[in-house]
């Protein structure tokens, strides 16, 4: 079923959790709501569900607005952060609660309620555990009998609210491909919040970035990690750093000399640009192009990262250089971004994309940046 | 940009986690009501009945002789039982919070025992120890000492009791605390005193001081163990509470009301002094039960 | 001084660089057995001075087993009233805002810090046939004060405090979320309190029960003034303990003594038993 969420709003005693959201979500899609705490991500979650009610706005179901719908009537599946297992219950009683609390014609005879329990247990491969209560599970155990929970009522949209936030590195990994192939079988709309970028990009089909109760963008994880629209997604997506620059006709300035970068459509001002530490070329000799004092340096994998003291002020940037570059010892780096966005100082006018192979197709890019 | 919410907005579903206002508006009013019946109004009854025949009466019934030495009496029993308790709470309090042993939940359920013990049964312990059929009873009485029916009969009454208030106080506060703290003050040098007084002690004084208070209203107020005890003796062994019976079996109601009401403002105090602490306390961590 | 027994075959304490433990812990266990132990113990032993036919006669007389009756009829019934206004309260008082709330909340624990004779000199004078309530209801024929209702009232008032200050910690534990889950699942608020939180709740509430009956089988101030302690018919076993000690009869206090001490162990096993299982089954207890 399709979603969409137009112009919501949510207060908080005079504070603004959200504020003028509009999403559009496909049958069948997965999406990531992904931000910084505080950004609204779980509050638009919650409003979804019905658990919160918008102070402004509508939100459809199918077509259909459904804001005034109560959380019973929304038919969602809804995971918990806590996972909010009911303690007293076995685990399979936990599965069956949803169908056992239907009542009138929606009834569900206890057998069926059983068999569906036990074969949505099966599906998330927690057989032989239904006797079990919640607390003689393990946290992994635990989050997939709260999304089994969640599927046996049929979800029209599965909601799940920082899914993998509670476990450990090596679980959460193994649940996160898990979740996506249970999501590519069953085929739910599925919306999940994290604050984990690694994990949105990885699991989800389009990535929401959200900031201070709004939308800043949207888009596959392809889009996201390589054309960010706002500073704020280029410094929150993967690493950055980041230079306060000068556009004159054309090209861009740094302090007193332009860098060898075209300013594309950006105006004249000042304006910000940004780069990925190891989207840089390294150059010998400067005509043209970024150049810095090692401040300080360290091995990160196969690399060495490398910070710089710029120009005449205290601006530091961060580069990638190869383990045993030689030009550490020198102890000035010259370099310029194969690829970056330049924004201008005002935030919300159009930034300008660069790419020193411009017109070849852009690499997908390790996240990792190593 | 924040759009205005609709007036028919307000008619949505309500939050999904809480009741309709009628049915909340009809539980509050069902707990309030009972709370009323069953708290309020009988102690607000103490008060009227104490002031019924007016504050000349009132404050003549408080003067009387027999009344004073039921006040004296009470001050002096609270005076002797509460220190003993305090200091048995602390010391219980640090060899079972500060130590790991064997049997320590055994003991924890023994010093609870006097709560589960009827206050009649308190007393009579002591009638079937010091009584004149007991084994001591005889030593006692050639050697002209006298404990039941006297005061020492009723401090020891008391004292059992009032037994588990403040060590029941301080167990579960000192647990939380562990035992970072004194072990820090050791190997900085401190001696053990210095460390109970300087470390220990200042951590505990909310906790401590709350026991206290719920020890020493039910020590003032205590009524079962005491009668047994007493042997009722006007202006010798009669308690505050013992003196409240006597004067209402007389049917002297005001007398009776008036003693009654200065046992239940000790008790409102208690209350408040008790919301105060917590108010503090709750920075700190949660009281527990009082029992 | 504890070397001796931290160094034997099985360690009777973990080590710690803490002083103290020997003096505290030896204090403790003298002060324990002087003032509690001991006198309890003679409690058991005058009562097998009885001989079991003695015992046996006195405990089976009709007047001790009508007192008997009494004591814990009218705590049943009392703690059950208690069980239902006691969560009631605590439901309120955790979840509603309303004025004088924080009153109503401190004023919970009066049955605790009003001495028992002042609650039962109050609650004769509010139930008796010219009192404030007891006038009501007289016209319908409804008596309280002086019958075994009177009893179950003061009963009902002294434990009050156990289930409201035993249940509302725990519902002021209870995760939002999981009401929450429950309503995504379709559970109408009804179903939600019914099938997940009070079954939650379960443990506190039993305990709280157990705590307010226990204490009510015993309370012996609050009641004996508005009982009217017509023997046979609501005269309490602890006012029969007094009866017989007044009369110089000592082994039928001892005899009806130990009954009611027997039965109170078995409740404080009771209630260890229910904090056990819940937290064997369910991984948490009240």
């Amino acid at each position: 079923m399709d979603l969409s969420i137009r112009k919501v709003c949510k207060r908080f005693d005079g504070f603004n959790a959200l504020d003028d959201v509009s999403l559009d979500i496909g049958s069948g899609e997965l999406i990531a709501l992904l931000g910084p705490s505080g950004s609204g991500k779980t509050t638009l979650l919650r409003l979804i569900a019905g658990l919160d009610l918008p102070s402004g706005g509508q939100i459809f179901f199918a077509g259909e607005d459904a804001s005034r719908r109560s959380v019973q009537e929304r038919n969602i599946g809804f995971v918990f952060q806590s996972y909010a297992l009911f303690r007293h219950m076995t685990v399979l009683e936990n599965v069956g609660f949803g169908l056992s609390v239907r009542r009138g014609p929606a009834r569900v005879p206890a057998a069926e309620i059983r068999r569906r329990s036990l074969e949505l247990l099966d599906l998330v491969q927690l057989s032989g555990l239904e006797k079990r209560y919640p607390h003689q599970l393990s946290g992994g155990q635990r989050q997939r009998v709260a999304l089994a929970r969640a599927l046996a009522i049929e979800p029209s949209v599965l909601l799940l609210d920082e899914p993998f936030g509670a476990l450990d590195a090596k679980v959460r990994r193994e649940l996160r491909s898990w979740l996506r192939d249970l999501h590519d079988r069953t085929g739910h709309t599925t919306v999940f919040v994290t604050h984990d970028q690694e994990e949105a990009l990885e699991l989800a089909d389009r990535v929401v970035v959200m900031s201070q109760g709004r939308i800043e963008q949207v888009g596959t994880p392809d889009e996201i990690y390589d054309r960010p629209v706002s500073p704020f997604v280029f410094s929150f997506i993967g690493e950055s750093s980041s230079l306060p620059v000068r556009v004159e006709d054309g090209q861009v300035w740094f302090e007193d000399r332009p860098i060898g970068i075209p300013a594309g459509e950006v105006a004249n001002g000042a304006a910000t640009l940004y780069f990925r530490p190891h989207d840089v070329e390294l150059l010998h000799g400067c005509g043209g192009c970024l150049a810095g004092t090692v401040v300080s340096s360290r091995r990160v994998a196969g690399a060495r990262r490398i910070d710089l003291s710029m120009g005449a002020g205290d601006v530091i940037a961060e580069i990638e250089v190869p383990a045993d570059h030689p030009s550490l010892a020198k102890g000035r780096i010259a370099f310029r971004p194969t690829r970056w966005r330049i924004f201008p100082a005002r935030a919300d006018a159009a930034p300008t994309t660069g790419s020193a192979s411009s017109g070849a197709a852009l690499p997908r890019l390790a996240l990792t940046g190593s | 940009m924040v759009l205005d919410i609709p007036a028919d907005r307000n008619v949505a579903p309500r939050s999904a986690v809480t009741e309709s206002p009628l049915t909340r508006m009809v539980l509050i009013a069902l707990a309030l009501g009972f709370l009323l019946l069953f708290l309020v109004l009988p102690l607000l009854a103490v008060f009227v009945q104490a002031f019924a025949k007016g504050v000349d009466a009132y404050f003549a019934a408080l003067a009387l002789p027999d009344s004073l030495a039921a006040i004296k009496l009470t001050l002096l029993v609270a005076a002797i039982a509460v220190p003993c308790n305090l200091v048995f709470g602390v010391a219980a309090a640090w060899a079972i919070a500060k130590f790991e042993f064997k049997g320590k939940a055994f003991l924890i359920t023994l010093v609870d025992l006097p709560f589960s013990v009827s206050p009649v049964i308190s007393g009579l312990v002591y009638v079937l120890l010091f009584g004149s059929g007991s084994l001591l009873g005889p030593w006692l009485t050639s050697h002209g000492i006298q404990i039941l029916f006297a005061v020492p009969g009723i401090v020891l009454a008391t004292i059992f009791v009032t037994f588990p208030f403040i060590a029941r106080e301080l167990i579960p506060l000192m647990q939380d605390q562990g035992t970072a703290d004194e072990e820090a003050a050791l190997s900085l040098g401190a001696t053990g005193w210095q460390t109970f007084w300087r470390v220990t002690l200042p951590n505990i004084r909310w906790g401590l001081l709350y026991g206290v208070l719920l020890c020493n209203a039910r020590a003032m107020g205590e009524f079962g163990a005491v009668s047994v005890v007493s042997g009722h003796i006007r202006g010798l062994t009669n308690t505050m509470p013992l003196h409240v019976e006597i004067l209402y079996n007389e049917y002297n109601f005001t007398g009776a009301f008036a003693v009654a009401s200065l046992l239940a403002l000790l008790a409102l105090v208690t209350l408040i002094m008790k919301t105060l602490l917590e108010l503090r306390y709750s920075r700190a961590g949660s009281l527990s039960t009082p029992h | 001084m504890t070397t001796a027994i931290a160094t034997a075959g099985w360690r009777f304490r973990k080590p710690s660089v803490l002083p103290g433990f020997g003096l505290t812990l030896g204090f403790s266990i003298a002060y324990l057995s002087l003032i509690v132990l001991i006198p309890l113990a003679g409690v058991v032993w005058r009562s097998a001075e009885l001989g079991w036919a003695q015992f046996w006669s006195i405990a089976t007389d009709q007047r001790t087993l009508n007192a008997l009756r009494m004591s814990f009829g009218g705590a049943l019934v009392a703690a059950m009233v208690n069980v239902v206004f006691g969560t009631l309260v605590a439901w309120v008082l955790v979840r509603y805002r309303f004025p004088g709330k924080r009153i109503f909340d401190a004023m919970v624990d009066l049955p605790f810090a009003l001495p028992t004779a002042v609650a039962g000199i109050a609650l004769t004078s509010l139930y008796a046939p010219n009192g404030w309530i007891g006038s009501l209801l007289a016209p319908l024929g409804i008596k309280i004060a002086y019958t075994p209702l009177g009893v179950v009232m003061a009963m009902i008032f002294i434990g009050l405090p156990f289930v409201v200050r035993t249940v509302q910690p725990v519902m002021e534990e209870i995760d939002r979320e999981v009401e929450e889950a429950a309503a995504t699942l379709g559970a109408r608020r009804l179903q939600t309190v019914r099938r997940v939180l009070l079954p939650g709740l379960a443990p506190a509430i039993l305990t709280g029960f157990a705590l307010a009956f226990a204490r009510a089988v015993g309370e012996y101030g609050s009641v004996i003034f508005i009982a009217g302690n017509i023997p046979y018919v609501s005269e309490i076993a602890p006012l029969l303990i007094v009866i017989r000690l007044e009369e110089y009869n000592y082994a039928a206090a001892t005899a009806v003594a130990t009954v009611m001490l027997a039965i109170s162990f078995l409740m404080l096993l009771v209630i260890n038993l229910i904090q056990a299982w819940s937290r064997r089954r369910f991984g948490y207890g009240a």
